[in-house]
Formats: C-alpha cells, structure tokens, sequence
C-alpha cells in the first residue's frame, strides 16, 4: 500500500513536472515578437514562472481532483472522516518550501531587472548593486554619428509627439518615433496636462509619464520592423485611441529619415481624437456627455496624414 | 469568558421592542438586530450587484468589437467606473459585512453586536452611497468618467465647469462609504473582543470570525488614508487647494500612495472573510476537521500585517525609483507564504474526506482553484519586469477578477448557500443551485481566461477601441460576460422561491459543528435563551465529542 502511494506520487510529479516545462515552452508564444534586448530578458523570466506556477497550480487541483472524484461519501453514508487535524512537520514544510521559492523568484526578478537597467525616474537614492552586472546593451555604440541626445517625448490629451535634437538647435518634430536598431535609446519623457504611460508591446517596456517631471528612459531595441506605442496610464476620453507608429530601422536608414524629416515644413499630422472629435455625432449609437476637447493636430515635420499602421504584433 | 452587558437586555423574546414588526417589513425598519441588519446588506448589495453587472455587460457589448462603436467614449469611460466602484463600494463590502453581521454573534456565541445603533446607522448609510452614486448620472457632465481610482489629474479636469459634477458626488459618496466602513470595524472588532460567550477562546472561534477579525483590522489603518485622499481631491476641485495639481506645484503621485495604502489592503478586506468561508465550508462537506486550524487562524492576522505594506506593487510603472520597486516586489512575494498555509490546508482538509458535493462545497472547491490560479498571476505581477511589461493591461484586469469574481464571489455564493437554511429556516433547491453553479463557472472561466493572454499581447485596460488583433479573446470575453449576466437568474429564482416555499430546513441540516447550528432556524431575537457555555475547539469532526456544556439550555423549546 505505501510502496503503491509513493509510486502514485513519483509518477504524477514526473507528469506534472513534464507538463509544467512544456506549460513554460509555451509561454513565449504568449507575447508579441521581441524588438528589445529587455524583451528576451522578460520573457526568459516569465517562461520561469509559467513554469513553476503550472507545477503548483497542477499540485494542488490534482490533490482536489482526487479527493473528489475517489472520496465521495455515499448516498447514505453519514459517518465522518479521520479525525485528523493538524501535522507539524507538514505544516512546516508548506511554510518553508513557498517561502525559499518567493525568495528565489524575488532575487531572480531583481536580477533581471538590474540587466535591463531601464533607469526611468528620479533616481534620488540611486542603490545599485555593488558587483556591477552587465546591462541589457546589445553592443558599445560603434556609431559616432548619432545622436547620443535624448530624445524628448511629449505627451498630452490625445497625441504623442516625438522632438529629435538637431545642430541648428531646433527641434525636428514628428509623429512617428523613429529610432536606430542595435543602439541604447535614451528618451526624456514629458507630459502637458496628465498621467500617460508610455509602453511599446514589443518591447516589453512601459513607463508613466508625469506632468511637470521629466523621467529618463532607456532601452535597445534589437530588431528592425514597425511596432505600436499605447497610452497606458489612463489620460481621458480618447485614451484608447492614444497610439503612435514605432519605427527600428538601420543606422543608415534612421539617419536619412531624420535628414529627410529635417527638411520638411511642419504641417498638421492625422490625429485620430482630434478627428473623432469633429465628427462625435455620427460615431455611436449613444451620444455623450462633454468632454475634455482634444488639442487640435500636432504639427509637425514628420506629419504621416493616416492611422498608425504598424501590423498585428 | 467576557459577556458583559447583554444580560439585562433580554426582555420579550419574541420581538425586539414592542410593536416592531414580525414580518418581511422589519427588513425596512432601522431595525438593531444583526440578523435583520445583516439581510438588509445582502439584499441591498446584491441589488447594487445586479446594476454594477448592467454596466459590465454594456462594457462587454462595447468590448465586442474593435471599434468605439456602441456608446460614446465618455459614457464607455463613465460605465467602467461606475462599474468599479458599485461593485467594491456597493457590493462586495457590503455584502460580507452583512454576512459577517449575521454570523459573526451567532459564532461567538453573542446576542448581538457591540454597538446595535452604531451598526444600523452604518448600514444605513449604504443606500445613500448608492443614491449619491446612481445620481450623478442626472448631473450635467454625467457620472465620474476618472476610474475607480480617480487619479488625478484627470480627476481634477471638470469639462461642464459645474461645482456639483459627477467626480464630486463620487468623491461624497466613497467618503460617506468609508465613514460607513469604519463605524462598522469598531463594532466588529468590539464585538469580537468583548462579547465572546464563557468558554469561547480566541483559539476556540471559528476561522471565519479570526479573519473577519483580520478584515476589520485593515479597515481601522487603512480607511483613514483613503478617507483623507478623497478629502484631498474634493478640495482640489471644489475648493482650489492644489494638493495633487501639478501646475500649481501640487504632486499627483501623493495621490496614488494615499489611494493605494487603503486599496491595496481592501482586496484582503475582501479576500479574508472569504478565506474564512472556505474554512467553515470544507470540514461540514468533508467531514473532517479544519487542517491546522490554529495556523491557518494566526496566518489572517499575519497577512492583516503584511497587507499594510505591499501598496506600491501597483504603482511600479508611475514613476517609482528603482529601490523602491524592489522593496516592494520582496513584501509582495512574501505574501504569498501566509495564503500559500490557507490553500494547502484546504486542501489537507478535503483530503481523503467525506465528501459532498453540494452547491456551497462546489462553489468553495472552484474558488479555491481561481484563488490558486489568481495567487501564480499575482506573483507574475509582482516581479518588477513582468509588471513593468502588463501593468495596466488585461493581464491585470483578467487577474484581479479572479481574485474579486472567481474567489470572492464564489465564496459569498458558497456562504449564501450554506447559510440559507439558517437564516430563512427553509431550504433552497439543489438543483438550481447546481445550475447556477456550472453557469457562473463557465461563464467566469470564459469571461476572465482570456483576459491574460489579450493582456500578454499587450491591450491596455479601460480602452473603449482597440486593434483588431486583440478581437478573438475579446469576442469570448464578452460572451463570458453575457453568460455571467444569465447566471444571476436561476440564483435570484432559487433564492427567492426558496424563502416563500421551501422546504422547512430545521436547525441543522448540514449536520454541522457551530453555534449557530444549535438554535432554531431562522435563530431567535437575541439567538440564545442562555449563553453558551464552550467547552471545545470548533471543528470536532469524526471525534464525537460536545461543543457546548449547556446545549438544553441554549433555545427556549429544545429540539
């Protein structure tokens, strides 16, 4: 009988155990692609806990499930069960098992997160970790030419705009946040009115951006392709409808966009809360009530005159 | 051990004072008696429950499709907090404050609360919060469209210009329901300290009473910050104070640390009166004692403490510095170790029971298996750079609605059940209670699954649009929802047709071990003919043994 158990036991963690690596195999398919050297960082540690929490989450519905599909008390069957009612040594077991894993997962978090080394806001009491580790740079900048300035983000109800430093000192303007793959970004993000949240999917990064603070922010994105940019911190009537094209592309690539972006007059670009605004009448089955008014058209250098575009993740 | 005052209070028996009604109409007097206050906040937040599931389904409805195209954005907007707030602020509370009202004296063996006019008063506040909220629909500018959080700034922008505007009845009404809230914890907490009858120990309470204790705990450290941040943001829009106006140097962010150090802790409001459920459930359906119940009482206490120092988990994204976020990823994975005690004890408990399966065991059973699921998404979501990825997507939203639907609903439905026979002395019908069951599963498991991986892939939460690659979990979500709505029907059929023509349940039908389950069904005004006199730890299963020394003593006619 005990021999019997014990073997029950072997053979359904072995199961358990095997469905759980296949559970955290999976778990990359989960995301969209990914466009940052953070993202591969991410999603390595979420695959861990997919993992883990298949294992617990299977242990303990398996325990459930055999009780009761083998331990039903019988139609007439009004006697009680063992009269058991505590074991200390399983108690203690079940205290100190979670309690090394959460520690285990907490340190391994804090690891990851040193390697990504987003930076991001006021920093006042900067405590790093005393052994330096290496951070989530794909490669030293090699390219002397680009620009080593930040990028500024400008956030406000409902439009993102984008200001690229350039040597005559003023601002090249767009819609469209353009940057250079295989580089550390810095950007400074700013905000005009209220909370927004600055997250790219693909990247796995987000940030809120907070109105009179400007927070630095920093990642490298590693793969050349067109992704979207969302609100995430809810701003307001058209929140949802806060979004923006991210375009990586070459070196090469970058610099001729921005050259090109340089020499254009600024003209209004397509804003989707602002044109929705106009035509509020004609959108829904149900009209509103008032609202915050959007800000008019961003004008800009770079003024793509349609919706974002970047494809399904 | 410490009864104190009550004993002269006893005088007509049958009725609280003379001429008070007998009838359902005492459920509309300011009546003292717990019992009575106790069904009048179960039926009334369930009530506020069937409105706030309207909003959801109109959300749903939007939801539907990718496109901003059922209702308006600012009425989209308005429905997800109104939706939010009704159904924490006017459901959930509510609704275990009324059921811990109902049980909590008959459990310790009390003839009511501490304070009985204290408690009427709180109870009657809810329906004002609930007025104040349903009418600032009619105000122009419509109900608060800000989110159930109410971060400011947005919260501050006032498009009408009018001083009386949705955000301002908001921000009444969540104080009015946090002054509620906390008169209601001074006389839990009383209660539970002073009025437990001789013999009645700490450690011979049920587990239901440690947390409602644990719960109310919380309501005392946290309200008043909660409280103090509305105050706050009422004088930022009514008043031109500029506590959290950043362009007059005010800091928004001071807002999210006053909001979050009372709403974190809120969901363990929640969560541990529900923990308590399950404890009570599990050993009458599987005849076993509670596993462990001295730690799993002392484990509610310990999350009480823990819970007050978690907050900033859900500001990781809002401009937190790097120490801070990782303090904070450390105390919330320690959580996890006290609720990781309670899961493994349940299931020690069922363990090679006798089991049950009656709609309040299955009810329990599926949502301790939500409560898992939610718990290894929670530990996701406090690791730092998984949240930094879905903070503030569907990730979020499809998690907390496990822990708010899947284990908080299921327990209260479990609870409702269970009790059902005491409270009405009839009995409700199996079968629909099993329907209602395999209906709210389902249409739980369809509605919030998909709200993880739509979350993954990075759709936002509280968006009224989103791109066309998020449709196909949204499409399930939203049918998910609507099947939550129809399950609501057999419940409210079962409930209602039970109370009027049920079967007679008599005083224990469950065979279970408490003392609400030695006096008769429905229990008398002010339960007991003679206190109790405990002489037993409460889940004495399978060992035969006496719970009370004066059993003959307790009901006026025996039996």
């Amino acid at each position: 009988m005990n021999m019997r158990l014990i073997g029950t036991l072997v053979g359904a963690t072995i199961l358990i155990t095997l469905a759980s690596l296949w559970m955290g195999q999976q778990a990359y398919s989960w995301f969209p692609p990914e466009a940052s050297a953070e993202s591969k960082l991410i999603d390595d540690l979420f695959s861990f806990l997919t993992a883990l929490g298949t294992f617990i989450f299977l242990g303990v519905t398996g325990m459930l499930a055999y009780s009761v599909l083998f331990y039903r008390a019988g139609r007439y069957d009004y006697s009680d069960g063992p009269p058991i009612e505590g074991n200390v040594t399983l108690e203690i077991v079940w205290t100190a098992i979670p309690l090394a894993l959460v520690i285990w997962i907490a340190a391994y978090s804090y690891q990851v997160y040193e390697q990504m080394d987003v930076r991001g806001p006021m920093e006042l009491v900067h405590l790093h970790m005393p052994e330096t580790m290496e951070a989530a740079y794909a490669e030293p900048m090699e390219m002397a030419s680009l620009p080593s300035a930040k990028i500024a983000v400008q956030a406000k109800q409902w439009a993102w705009i984008f200001h690229y430093p350039s040597e005559n000192g003023e601002d090249i303007t767009s819609t469209e946040l353009h940057l250079p793959v295989d580089h550390r970004i810095k950007l400074a993000l700013t905000s005009d009115d209220v909370l927004h949240g600055f997250y790219v999917p693909a990247f796995r990064l987000k940030q809120d951006i907070i109105p009179n603070k400007t927070i630095d922010f920093e990642f490298t994105p590693t793969r050349i392709g067109t992704y979207r940019l969302r609100d995430s911190q809810y701003s307001g009537t058209y929140f949802a409808a806060m979004q923006a094209d991210v375009v990586v592309e070459s070196p090469a690539d970058y610099q001729s966009w921005l050259a090109d972006a340089a020499g254009r007059v600024p003209s209004p670009a397509y804003n989707r809360a602002s044109s929705e605004y106009n035509r509020a009448a004609e959108q829904t089955v149900v009209r509103g009530w008032e609202t915050v008014p959007p800000a008019s058209p961003p004008v800009v250098n770079y003024a793509p005159k349609q919706a974002p575009a970047s494809p399904p993740a | 051990m410490a009864n104190i005052s009550v004993e002269e209070l006893s005088g007509n028996r049958a009725q609280p004072y003379p001429g008070a009604p007998d009838n359902w109409k005492r459920f509309f007097t300011f009546s003292t008696d717990h019992k009575v206050i106790g069904i009048q906040y179960i039926v009334t937040s369930f009530v506020f429950f069937l409105i706030g599931g309207l909003f959801a389904m109109i959300i749903r409805g939007e939801l539907i499709t990718p496109e901003a195209n059922l209702v308006d954005r600012t009425i989209y907007n308005a429905m997800f907090t109104m939706h939010g707030s009704v159904m924490l602020f006017l459901w959930s509370f509510p609704v275990l404050v009324g059921l811990a009202n109902y049980l909590v004296p008959l459990m310790i063996g009390a003839r009511d609360m501490a304070f009985p006019r204290l408690n009427a008063a709180a109870f009657w506040m809810v329906p004002v919060v609930g007025l104040l909220m349903m009418s600032s629909f009619f105000v122009p500018g419509g109900p608060s469209q800000s989110g159930w959080w109410a971060y400011p700034p947005v919260s501050l922008q006032n498009p009408t210009g009018n001083l009386i505007n949705g955000q301002v009845l908001w921000l009444l009404a969540v104080a009015i329901s946090g002054v509620s809230s906390i008169m209601g914890a001074v006389n839990f907490v009383t209660t539970i300290f002073k009025m437990r009858a001789p013999g009645m120990t700490f450690f011979r309470m049920p587990a239901f009473v440690w947390t409602v204790l644990a719960a109310q705990l919380i309501q005392l450290f946290g309200l008043p910050a909660l409280t103090a941040g509305a105050v706050m943001l009422l004088l930022d829009i009514v008043a031109g104070t500029s506590f959290f106006r950043p362009e007059n140097g005010g800091n928004p962010i001071l807002y999210q640390h006053f909001f979050w150090f009372y709403s974190h802790p809120a969901v363990y409001v929640l969560a541990l009166p529900v923990f308590g459920i399950f404890s009570e459930i599990f050993p009458v359906y599987a005849r076993k004692p509670l596993f462990g119940y001295r730690v799993v009482a002392v484990s509610s206490l310990i999350i009480t403490g823990l819970s007050a120092i978690v907050w900033v988990h859900h500001m990781y994204a809002s401009g937190t510095p790097g120490w801070m976020r990782m303090l904070f990823m450390f105390t919330t994975m320690s959580i996890s170790v006290p609720t990781g005690i309670k899961i493994f004890a349940w299931t020690a408990t069922v363990f090679r029971g006798k089991l049950r399966l009656d709609t309040p065991m299955l009810f329990a059973l599926a949502g301790v298996v939500n409560f898992v699921f939610a718990g290894i998404t929670g530990i996701m979501l406090g690791s730092v750079p998984v949240d930094i990825h879905v903070n503030n997507t569907y990730f979020v939203v499809g998690h907390f609605h496990y822990v708010v639907y899947g284990t908080v609903v299921f327990g209260i439905y479990a609870a409702l059940y269970h009790w059902f026979p005491k409270m009405t002395g009839r009995m409700y019908y199996e079968g629909l209670g099993k329907v209602h069951f395999w209906l709210t599963w389902l249409g739980t498991t369809l509605n919030f699954l998909p709200m993880h991986p739509v979350g993954l892939m990075g759709m936002p939460r509280r968006v009224a649009s989103y791109d066309p690659e998020f449709a196909f979990w949204n499409v399930l979500a939203s049918l998910g929802g609507f099947l939550l709505g129809l399950s609501t029907l057999p419940f409210i059929l079962n409930m209602v047709s039970s109370w009027i023509q049920g079967e007679k349940a008599g005083n224990n039908p469950w065979r279970a071990i408490g003392l609400e389950w030695l006096i008769s069904s429905p229990p008398p005004v002010e339960n007991f003919e003679q206190l109790p006199i405990v002489i037993a730890e409460p889940y004495g299963y399978g060992k035969d043994e006496p719970l009370v020394s004066n059993l003959a003593e307790l009901s006026e006619s025996p039996g």
